[in-house]
């Protein structure tokens, strides 16, 4: 693969990671348990839309074919999209949301500091050093709800527990590289995910320890979404997500 | 307003690390351009109406393109901030009326910290009802260690988090329990 199509995809992975995990938050709203988390989720959701615009104008810039921001987020199929299996998850519950966002957090912040400081390319770094310090709000907003509720009362202790065995499986597609990020490896665009591995197990460990969580011992991961096999529900969220644009190609706000 | 502006370190440090092709600020005899400076400086922040968006480090430079045409650079907040268009809209707005035709330009790099927010700014702040940024921006607290933020109203630190996320994105939400009243807290980022 060329140099830029390869960059187009490895950035589009972390694109759509944001926009996906951005449109569940977004769910949230108006369901949130409380009127706080009402707002925590819908600012989060708005981070991590934010960041995602940001690099699908860069992936545009650097495809260089004419296509945006929205083409990218409203106008490709199921199988375009390049999204880890995490994100995509259902909400479920405040239990299954919290301990997705803590997988995520707990993987992006150390991610984009290393973006920040490695990539060699500005824009990416630009977008990176905001992005980190947004993902360290999310990672103790994420933590201090995991920790409350798994070290809580027998029924939130009990949804996060059965909300680990669900997701955890769903942990390792955050470290494996896809072709396209190998290539954005090889070539300083991004760095390898497996360099922040152990900051990641250390994070998620402390966490459950004081939770009172107990890491399960996962022999397959979950994996495809980087090669646009997605789950179920996947279909379900781009229907909400894409309607306007479909229902009324070229819309602007 | 003009030197009040230039002479604030933010302005300054900015214009030497991404302003090195441009133009310089302001010349002795270019007074279209510190008129846009003047103008574009005096632009409130539409969610944060008390303070400016130089007072807040977000108008990064005003100068000139290789034509000669008036360019500002903004830089958002929060990667999601909504009022970014609003923002740069109304710097535009703000400039035309004055006569002056410019093109807006989005920066990203270096990214907008909280340190470049002016002492100004902080003060208009807390004068404001809304508790500026404690410390630097280079921090990272513990799961559960909060930060000390006085009460904009009365000054007491004896204060309690309610929420991280308070009503806008840049902001947390804390009361008072001094004084009982709930203030917001400009986070430190």
């Amino acid at each position: 693969m060329a140099g830029a199509d390869t960059a187009v995809t490895a950035i589009l992975e972390i694109a759509d990671d944001g926009l996906i995990l951005g449109h569940r938050l977004s769910e949230w709203c108006g369901h949130a348990p409380m009127l706080e988390e009402d707002l925590a989720l819908a600012n989060m959701g708005l981070d991590l839309l934010g960041q995602a615009r940001a690099l699908y104008a860069h992936a545009g810039e650097i495809e260089g074919k004419g296509r945006g921001e929205d083409d990218f987020a409203f106008l490709r199929r199921e199988r375009d999209y390049v999204n880890c299996l995490l994100v995509e998850r259902e909400n479920r519950d405040f239990a299954h949301t919290m301990l997705r966002q803590l997988y995520f957090a707990a993987f992006m912040q150390p991610y984009w500091r290393e973006i920040a400081a490695t990539s060699s390319d500005e824009t990416l770094k630009g977008i990176a050093t905001k992005a980190e310090k947004e993902m360290a709000y999310h990672l103790r907003h994420a933590g201090e709800w995991v920790i409350r509720m798994g070290d809580g009362t027998q029924e939130s202790a009990a949804r996060m527990a059965e909300a680990v065995i669900e997701l955890h499986r769903y942990t390792g597609e955050l470290f494996a590289a896809s072709p396209a990020r190998t290539c954005a490896i090889a070539e300083g665009l991004l760095p390898d995910p497996e360099a922040v591995r152990r900051e990641w197990d250390a994070t998620i460990a402390s966490v459950f320890t004081e939770a009172r969580l107990e890491t399960p011992e996962i022999h397959l991961m979950q994996k495809g979404g980087r090669d646009g096999k997605h789950g179920e529900h996947m279909g379900h969220l781009l229907a909400e997500l894409q309607f306007m644009q479909r229902a009324y190609p070229g819309l602007e706000w | 307003m003009v030197a009040a502006v230039t002479q604030t370190p933010t302005m300054t440090g900015i214009r030497s690390r991404d302003g090195g092709n441009e133009s310089p600020l302001t010349t002795v005899t270019d007074f279209g351009l510190a008129r846009a400076l003047e103008v574009a400086s005096a632009v409130p922040d539409p969610e944060v109406p008390c303070v400016t968006v130089a007072d807040l480090g977000i108008l990064r430079s005003v100068a000139r393109d290789e034509a000669g045409r008036i360019v500002a650079r903004l830089t958002p907040t929060y990667s999601g901030c909504p009022a970014v268009i609003a923002i740069e809209m109304a710097v535009e707005t703000a400039l035309l009326d004055a006569g002056i035709e410019a093109r807006i330009e989005r920066v990203i790099t270096p990214a907008w910290t909280t340190d470049w927010i002016t002492p100004e700014g902080r003060e208009k702040l807390r004068a404001y009802g809304i508790a500026p940024p404690a410390g630097s921006s280079g921090g990272r607290r513990a799961f559960f260690a909060d930060d000390v933020i006085a009460c904009p109203r009365c000054g007491s630190s004896d204060t309690a988090k309610v929420s991280e996320f308070g009503s806008t994105a840049c902001k947390a939400h804390y009361r008072c329990k001094a004084c009982a009243e709930p203030f917001d807290y400009f986070k430190c980022i």
